[in-house]
C-alpha cells in the first residue's frame, strides 16, 4: 500500500452533502417505516432520492456513509487490480515475476494437483469423471422431481461405477491404490458420506436420548457429550493412530475409511443435538393423536414426529452440514490429501512457491462454491417445507 | 349393564409424583352407552378419559375394555387403542399432511387397508362431518370448528367401537361449538358408545344415558341428566351446577 490517495473523499461523485432540513425528516421515521413500502415507491424506483432517505438524512449517516465509501475506495480498486486487471493469466513464472498483480498461472500450471493430488497424472480423467458423476448425482437429488425410488438405484450404480474408476483394476483400468488418491475426490467423498452416514446415526441419537429406556439413554447422551467434548483433530487422530492398536495383529482398517467413520461418528454427535431440538419442538399432542390412533413407536416416529421435526431443523442441520463439507480439510493431520492439502503441495515447487496466495485464493474459491450452494439449497427447501405447513 | 360391559374401571388409582389425581374411580359403561364426565378443572376427569385408551398409565386397580385387561403389555394397548377413538381439546390433526392423508394415515399404517379403499371411506366420513370439499388443505388452512370435525372424522375412519372425546369443544370460538356438537349429537343417535368430558351442559341434557360428576380425582355421584341436573344428591354437585348453569 504504498500508493498515494488524495486525503480528502470529495470527489465521490454520488455523495452531496443534504441541506441541513433533511436531518427532520428524522423524526418522521416511524410513521414512514410502519407504511407499506409500496408507499414509498416513487424514492425507491430513483436511486437518489432513496439514498437521500436512507443515507444521507442524518448528519451521523451521511458521515458513516461517507467513511464507507472512503474504506470502499481504498479496498475495492487495489484488490480489483490485483486479482483480475494486473494480474498475469498464463505463461511462466517469469512473466509472472514482471506483473504487478495475481499470478494465475500458478493455477493453469498445478490445477491438476490441486483437483487430484497424487493421482496417476496420465489417469487423472478418472477422478474426473468420477467427481462429475458424483456432483451431478448429488445436484439431481435435490431435485424434487427425482424424488423417486429409482433415484436409490441411480445412486447405488453411481456408487459402484465411482469406486470402478477410482480404485480400476478391472475394465482394463490399472489399479490405483486409495492412498494415492487426493484432493477434490477425497473432500468430496469424505464430506459427502461422512455426512450421509451421521445423518440417520444422528436421527437415532437424538431420539435415543428421547428414550425411556435408560440404557439407551444413557449410551446416547454418554456418546454425544464424549464426541462434542473432544477436538475433531483428536477423534481423527484416534481413529487414525489409537484405534488400529486396538486391532488383533494383522487386521487393518483402511486409513480413508478411518478417517470417514472418525469424521461421521463426530458429525452425528453434533447433528444429534440439532435434531433434539426439532424433537422437542413437536407438541405433545402430535404424540398422542398417533398414540390414540395406534401407531407403533416407529410409524409415529416416522410418519408424524420426524417429518415435522426435521423441517423445524433445516438451518442448523445444513449449518452443520457446512460445517462438516469444511472440516474435512482436517484430515490432512492423519496423512489423507484433501482439496486443501493438495494445494499446499502445489506451493512447494520451487518455482511457484511466491504465489501460495493464489493458490489459497483459488482453493477457498473450491470450498466457497460447494458451500454457497449447500446454503442456497437449503433456503429452497425450506420454502418448499413451509408450503406445507402454511398457517 | 354389565352384561354387556365394554368399559370397565375397577378402584382405578393414580399418581403424579406425590399428587393423587385418581382416586378409587370405578365405573362401567355399557356398549352403546354415552355418558359426559363433568367436573371442576382439576378433578381428574381428563386423566380418567386418557387412562382409557393408556394415554396415562394408571398405577392401582383395573381396566378392562371390551374384554381385554390394560397392563403393560404394549400388545394389550394396541389393541385396544385400533378399538377406541379420541377427540382432543386441540384437536391435534398432523400439521404437514392434507386433511384426507391426516384420515387415511393410521387405517393405511395400522389396519393394512388399501389407499383406494380407505380414501373412499375417507371421503364418506369428510361428507358426513360436512367438509368434502377441504379434503385437499392442510389442517393450518381451516377453522377451529372445521379442524375438530376432521379430527372426529380422522377417529371415524379407524372404525372404532369407543369415541372418547375430552374437552372437544373448549378450544373453538362460541360460534363453531354448534357445528362440532352437531356432528356428536348425530354420532350419538347411530349407537356409538361416548365418553365425553366436556362443560356443555345442553349437549348432556340432550344427548347423555349418564352424567358422571367428579371433583379431586373421585367420582362424586353419576346418574341420569334428569336426576343430575333436576335433583343432584351432593353439595358439591349443585355447588358446581350452579356456578355453571348460571351464565
Amino acid at each position: 500500500m504504498s500508493k498515494q490517495f488524495p486525503a480528502d473523499p470529495a470527489p465521490i461523485p454520488t455523495a452531496p452533502v443534504p441541506p441541513a432540513h433533511w436531518a427532520a425528516s428524522y423524526e418522521e421515521e416511524p410513521t414512514q417505516a410502519s407504511a407499506p413500502p409500496q408507499a414509498n415507491g416513487m424514492t425507491a424506483l430513483k436511486p437518489f432520492g432513496w439514498a437521500k432517505d436512507n443515507l444521507f438524512n442524518t448528519p451521523l449517516n451521511t458521515a458513516l456513509t461517507l467513511a464507507c465509501l472512503f474504506l470502499l475506495w481504498l479496498v475495492v480498486p487495489p484488490m480489483a487490480n490485483w486479482l483480475l486487471l494486473n494480474a498475469s493469466w498464463s505463461g511462466s513464472s517469469e512473466a509472472c515475476r514482471e506483473a504487478a498483480g495475481a499470478c494465475w498461472s500458478v493455477i493453469v500450471v498445478k490445477h491438476r494437483l490441486i483437483f487430484f493430488g497424487t493421482y496417476p497424472y496420465d489417469e487423472q480423467w478418472r477422478p474426473f469423471l468420477a467427481c462429475a458423476l458424483f456432483v451431478a448425482m448429488l445436484g439431481a437429488s435435490g431435485v424434487r422431481a427425482f424424488w423417486r425410488p429409482w433415484l436409490a438405484v441411480a445412486w447405488a450404480l453411481t456408487l459402484v461405477g465411482m469406486g470402478v474408476l477410482m480404485w480400476g483394476g478391472i475394465a482394463g483400468l490399472t489399479y490405483v491404490p486409495n492412498d494415492r488418491w487426493g484432493g477434490l475426490p477425497i473432500t468430496l467423498m469424505l464430506s459427502v458420506f461422512s455426512i450421509a452416514l451421521a445423518f440417520p446415526l444422528s436421527i437415532l441419537l437424538a431420539l435415543g436420548r428421547q428414550s425411556s429406556l435408560p440404557a439407551i439413554r444413557t449410551f446416547c447422551i454418554g456418546f454425544i457429550e464424549t464426541m462434542r467434548g473432544v477436538p475433531l483433530v483428536s477423534v481423527l487422530f484416534m481413529a487414525s493412530v489409537m484405534f488400529p492398536l486396538f486391532l488383533p495383529e494383522g487386521v487393518t482398517v483402511d486409513k480413508l475409511l478411518r478417517a470417514l467413520a472418525g469424521m461421521t461418528l463426530f458429525t452425528a454427535a453434533y447433528l444429534a443435538e440439532a435434531v433434539r431440538g426439532g424433537l422437542q419442538a413437536i407438541p405433545k399432542g402430535q404424540y398422542e393423536a398417533a398414540d390414540a390412533l395406534g401407531l407403533s413407536y416407529w410409524q409415529k416416529t416416522m410418519l408424524i414426529v420426524l417429518p415435522q421435526a426435521l423441517r423445524i431443523v433445516i438451518p442448523p442441520i445444513v449449518n452443520q452440514f457446512i460445517s462438516a463439507f469444511k472440516d474435512t480439510s482436517l484430515v490432512t493431520i492423519v496423512g489423507l490429501y484433501d482439496l486443501l492439502t493438495a494445494a499446499t503441495v502445489a506451493t512447494t515447487d520451487p518455482e511457484w512457491r511466491p504465489y501460495f496466495a493464489e493458490v489459497y485464493v483459488f482453493a477457498g474459491l473450491m470450498f466457497w462454491i460447494f458451500c454457497f450452494s449447500m446454503s442456497r439449497y437449503s433456503q429452497w427447501l425450506e420454502r418448499l417445507a413451509n408450503r406445507y405447513t402454511r398457517r | 349393564m354389565t352384561a354387556n360391559a365394554i368399559i370397565e374401571l375397577r378402584k382405578v388409582g393414580k399418581w403424579y409424583n406425590s399428587y393423587h389425581a385418581l382416586r378409587d374411580v370405578s365405573i362401567t359403561i355399557g356398549k352403546g352407552e354415552k355418558v359426559v364426565v363433568c367436573g371442576p378443572s382439576g378433578s381428574g376427569k381428563s386423566t380418567m378419559i386418557r387412562c382409557i385408551n393408556r394415554l396415562e398409565a394408571h398405577q392401582t386397580g383395573h381396566i378392562i375394555v371390551d374384554g381385554i385387561e390394560l397392563t403393560d403389555d404394549v400388545k394389550a394397548v394396541e389393541k385396544i387403542r385400533r378399538k377406541v377413538g379420541m377427540v382432543f381439546q386441540n384437536f391435534n390433526l398432523f400439521p404437514h399432511l392434507t386433511v384426507l392423508q391426516n384420515l387415511t394415515l393410521a387405517p393405511i399404517w395400522v389396519r393394512g387397508m388399501a389407499k383406494s379403499e380407505i380414501e373412499e371411506i375417507a371421503m364418506m366420513y369428510l361428507k358426513r362431518v360436512r367438509i368434502p370439499d377441504q379434503a385437499h388443505k392442510f389442517p393450518g388452512q381451516l377453522s377451529g370448528g372445521q379442524q375438530q370435525r376432521v379430527a372426529i372424522a380422522r377417529a371415524l375412519c379407524m372404525r372404532p367401537e369407543i369415541m372418547l372425546f375430552d374437552e372437544p369443544t373448549s378450544a373453538l370460538d362460541p360460534e363453531m361449538v354448534k357445528e362440532v356438537l352437531d356432528v356428536m349429537t348425530e354420532l350419538a343417535g347411530e349407537g356409538m358408545t361416548m365418553v365425553c368430558v366436556t362443560h356443555e351442559m345442553g349437549f348432556a341434557r340432550q344427548v347423555a344415558d349418564s352424567i358422571v360428576f367428579m371433583a379431586e380425582g373421585s367420582i362424586i355421584e353419576s346418574g341420569s341428566p334428569a336426576e343430575f341436573f333436576e335433583n343432584p344428591k351432593s353439595e358439591r354437585t349443585r355447588q358446581f351446577l350452579g356456578q355453571i348453569l348460571e351464565h
